[in-house]
Parts: structure tokens; sequence; C-alpha cells
């Protein structure tokens, strides 16, 4: 049940992606920034975490997913610190997918040479 | 110039009736590479889950790494890019997207130096994601904070 809710999910965060790219002047770029605003503004009320449950995996691919984890990490710190929690734990979640991404591209940047 | 205007006129008239077919073309595919790298993942996940008996929550973030890897490795390989063109969102919304930004970027500037080319450069595309992200989730955290209640 739960690769169908992936599935289902997932396409359809990509469907609207691809619909406001369709039909608007804004780039890819403005996109993803704004998914992530939306994923980040979703989960200040904890809606996204129960999306998570439902939908699994797939929820956590999209790029609202790193919106969610920025917020999430935020105010599980903000709770045990107070306010100045908000700046402690917002990379607690994120760090693994930002770190990965920097390794990785960093390595294949060195081994490989660029394709036009 | 008559020959002209009649074929300006076609092309006016194909293409309005082509547009939206191609939009509707757009979606679906789309809709249905967004959903099989969501299908993937969560196979990953339960795949993780079921061999080495780790919880959900590290599945996830181990079937993150690997999306990020297997994007950043065909990036740096060449053929992301024309998956790119052809699928267009369904594989620019997943962090699929995310990496291959960061590795296009750190490829493209490679031979301007290691400092003020790749150091300067890697986080072009995905630095709007990032700051904006934080931003985002600073302003609703402090809101969220602020109004109170269990967090």
């Amino acid at each position: 049940m739960l690769l169908i809710n992936s599935f289902l999910f997932c396409g359809f965060v990509c469907l609207v992606a691809q619909i406001i790219l369709d039909n608007t002047k804004l780039t890819p770029g403005h996109v993803t920034s704004m998914f992530v605003v939306f994923g980040a503004f979703l989960d200040s009320f904890s809606f996204y975490d129960k999306i998570i449950k439902v939908v699994g995996g797939g929820a956590l691919l999209p790029i609202t997913s790193f919106g969610h984890s920025l917020i999430h990490g935020a105010l599980a710190k903000a709770n045990e610190y107070g306010i100045l929690g908000i700046l402690m734990g917002m990379f607690d979640l994120t760090a693994t997918g930002i770190t990965a991404a920097i390794i990785f591209s960093f390595i294949f940047a060195l081994i490989f040479k660029p394709k036009n | 110039m008559v020959i002209n205007m009649k074929s300006e006129k076609y092309e006016l008239i194909a293409k309005e009736h082509q547009a939206p077919k191609s939009r509707l073309k757009n979606a679906i595919i789309a809709f249905l590479v967004g959903g099989t790298i969501g299908l993937i993942g969560e196979g990953i996940i339960e795949l993780l889950c079921m061999y080495t008996h780790m919880s959900r929550n590290n599945a996830g973030t181990i079937m993150i790494v690997i999306m990020i890897f297997i994007a950043s490795l065909s990036t740096a390989l060449g053929f992301f890019d024309k998956l790119v063109t052809k699928f267009k969102c369904g594989l620019l919304i997943p962090i699929t997207g995310f990496a291959h930004s960061m590795t296009s970027a750190a490829l493209d500037y490679k031979r301007e130096g290691p400092i003020y080319g790749l150091g300067a450069n890697i986080f072009k595309l995905a630095g709007s994601v990032i700051l904006y992200g934080i931003i985002a989730a600073w302003f609703f955290g402090m809101i969220r904070f602020l109004i109170g209640g269990e967090i």
C-alpha cells in the first residue's frame, strides 16, 4: 500500500510542478524554491509528518521534504532549548542530504570531465 | 511573400493546436517518472528494513543518500542531462534534481579553478533552494514557536 501511495504522491508533486512550469514564465529554480517554502509551511503544524506516515518514502523524495526536515529539526530543538533551538536544530535532519550531495558532487567533479 | 505569410499562419495554427497537447504529455510524463522515483525510494526503504532490520527513519536517510549518489554519478557520466530534458519535473523535483544541480555546477566551473570556479559556483543553483528553505523554516518556525502549544 505504501508503494502505491509513494507512486501517487511523488507523481502528484511532480505533476503540479510541471503544470506550473509549463503554464507560467517561472524557471525550474523558482519552482523548486517555491516547493521548499511550501514544504516548510506545511510542516509548521506537523501536517507533512502525517503525509509521511501515510505515504512513506514517496514523501521523503520530493524537494518539499527538504523544507519539512529543516523546520522539523528546528522545532524539535526549540522544544528543548527554547527560541535559540530554532537556530541550533535547523540542519539536524537535512545534514545527511546536503553533506552527501557536497561530497559526491565534489568527488565526481574531480574524477570526471564535463560533457557538453 | 505570400508563401511566407502562409507558412507563418500555418505555424501559428499548428502551435495553437499543439501546445495544450504537449503540455498534457509533459504533465503525464512528469507524473509517471516522478511516481516511479517515489516507488523506487519506498522500495529501497522496504528492502533495507526487511534485510537489515534497521529502523524506518535510518532506512529513509540511507535511501536519500543512495538516490543522491545515483543522480550525481549519472550527471557526471553525462546522461542525466538528456533525461532531464525529456522528463523535466519528474526528475527535477525529487532530491535527484538537487544533486544534479550541484554536480553539474561543479563540473561546469571546474576549469575556472578550485576556489573561484568550483568552490564559488557549486551552490550556484542549489543555493537558492537552501537559502529560501532556511528563511522559510526560520520564519514559520518562529511563528509556530510564538503561537506555542505542543510542538
